[in-house]
């Protein structure tokens, strides 16, 4: 279990903050979609979530983030990434920048947990597969395209078995096979137990993958609830974001007086 | 004004990737082109081929008159301006202002005609009230605009934008699209890679997909979102529009836009 209650958080120097009283509960195995305007607070969220803010960036926070049951607050960086992974919104602010090898990335993250070397192969090995970038183990992480690096950078959580996992447009770069494999991958990890909040413009993404969506505003939840809802609110454009594409498509259709009846 | 052309164009990357096979096209002045295809199937790759960034291992690109192999960046950057897909790599300046104004001080601009051109950029990507402000002290999203505004102040007769949509929320393909519009208007070249075919569909005149380094498919949008070429664009790791198959389903024909479903509906 992943719980916020009553977060506050402002950045340093910041004069408003950047997230305001934001209390959430992700169960084991739930999937949790957050959407917003650019810098209605996503990023920090899942900045806060992971406990980088404030422990590596500074900047003040308030309320408890709690995991498990257990309250994080004096915890240390190395022991929260040990229960909460956080895939960047850049890839290229991911990498390790020591790895010569796509291999020798994905197997970073599972070698600094201390694992046997053989678990780590076997993981390394089967994160680039469910991606299916097994082919690229060999290349340099460096001088991969942008959607690449984005899958390599989801490989390394992958393999690193996260308890939990904050992802903040984890397929923002991605083509459709590629987010579909994330979504897939992201889908067979809740099952097992992980609870997983994803910040994302991609509402058809979110509409087949979260149970939950919440919807963000300067820092604040606007409103939440289940997905379906959630994205056919007429509410959502308001707050900068895009429906999905069927919602999107039936509203057009809808405007010219006409009416979409499409079969099953 | 300035065609681009790609003859046999083919590049390996050091360590022998081979990010582009054999490519063969050409882009007229005033056309908007958005390139698609899968991920690492070189079209981050080409479109560094047109500013002078990459050069051919083999092959020629020109622009204009120019061969691309022979001529400076320096000189090729008067007539395209690329926006890079990775903000961070692109922005180095301690001020919004200064960084929009750098490329277009480098092509000779100076005085008014100088701040006129970083305040009309600015103003076109909502960024007019942030002159001052630090540009890492803005969100992922503002930056890639930044980055927008950036090539726009360098009023070139191409300008090429690399994943522009990537992490921006309605308003910001709302800007984005009004960009592309007015850019046509004004009879420049918009080269656009992306991954996002609804913005692609509704927005440009031409798709160009690739696959493995090589075009497998180029045209209007109503040709190349058509139900004959899908079997093409999901080999490349696509799919069509939403608005596409929806008026397949429903014998509609090819209607890559909202806008060509509803037509359609009422017809």
């Amino acid at each position: 279990m992943l719980a916020l209650e009553r977060v506050s958080y402002r950045y340093p120097g910041a004069p408003r903050l950047a997230l305001r009283d934001f209390t959430l509960t992700l169960n084991d195995g739930e999937v949790v979609g957050v959407v917003g305007a650019s810098e209605s607070g996503k990023s920090t969220l899942a900045l806060v979530c992971s406990g980088l803010a404030p422990r590596s960036i500074g900047g003040s926070l308030t309320g408890r983030l709690l995991v498990d049951g257990d309250d994080m607050q004096g915890r240390p960086m190395h022991e929260m990434a040990a229960h909460i992974g956080i895939c960047f919104q850049n890839p290229t602010s991911q990498l390790s920048q020591v790895a010569a090898t796509v291999f020798e990335e994905v197997a970073f993250g599972p070698l600094n947990l201390g694992l046997d070397r053989l678990e780590v192969a076997r993981r390394t090995t089967s994160a680039l597969e469910k991606l299916g970038i097994g082919s690229l183990a060999e290349r340099d992480p460096e001088r991969l395209s942008g959607g690449q690096m984005q899958l390599v950078a989801v490989a390394g959580l992958l393999a690193m078995d996260p308890r939990h996992l904050v992802l903040d447009e984890p397929t923002a770069q991605l083509d459709p096979a590629g987010k579909r494999l994330v979504a897939d991958s992201l889908a067979s990890l809740a099952r097992s137990g992980t609870a997983l909040l994803i910040a994302e413009h991609d509402t058809d993404l979110l509409a087949g993958l979260c149970s939950r969506v919440v919807v963000l505003d300067t820092g604040a939840i606007a409103y939440e609830g289940l997905t379906p809802e959630v994205l056919a609110d007429e509410r959502l454009t308001e707050f900068g974001i895009e429906p999905p594409s069927d919602v999107a498509l039936r509203r057009e259709v809808e405007s010219a007086g006409l009416h979409l009846d499409l079969p099953a | 004004m300035s065609d681009i052309r790609c003859a046999e164009l083919r590049f390996e990357y050091p360590g022998g990737v081979r990010a582009l096979d054999g490519v063969n096209m050409s882009i007229r002045a005033g056309e908007r082109v958005a390139i698609v295809g899968q991920n690492g199937s070189g079209k981050t790759t080409l479109v560094r081929h047109f500013n002078g960034l990459l050069r051919p291992t083999s092959g020629t690109v020109t622009v204009g008159d120019a061969d691309s192999s022979r001529t400076r960046v320096a000189q090729l950057a008067a007539s395209v301006a690329l926006a890079f897909q990775d903000p961070d790599k692109q922005i180095f300046a301690g001020s919004v202002e200064s960084e929009v104004a750098f490329g277009a001080r480098n092509l000779g601009r100076r005085g008014q005609d100088l701040s006129d051109a970083v305040e009309g950029a600015l103003e076109s990507v909502g960024l007019g009230g942030e002159k001052r402000t630090n540009p890492y002290d803005l969100g992922y999203s503002r930056r890639k605009l930044l980055t927008i505004a950036s090539v726009l102040a360098m009023n070139t007769p191409i300008v090429v934008l690399d994943e522009p949509t990537t992490g921006q929320d309605l308003r910001g393909v709302r800007i984005i699209e009004a960009i592309v519009k007015q850019l046509g208007n004004d009879g420049r070249t918009v080269i656009a890679v992306s991954h996002d075919l609804r913005f692609v569909a509704e927005n440009f005149e031409r798709v160009v997909v690739m696959r493995q380094g090589k075009i497998v498919t180029d045209g209007p949008p109503e040709q190349v979102f058509a139900e004959e070429s899908w079997p093409t664009l999901r080999s490349t790791n696509l799919e069509p529009p939403y608005a596409a198959t929806v008026g397949a389903r429903l014998g509609l024909g090819s209607t890559p836009t909202l806008a060509s479903v509803v037509e359609a509906l009422e017809s």
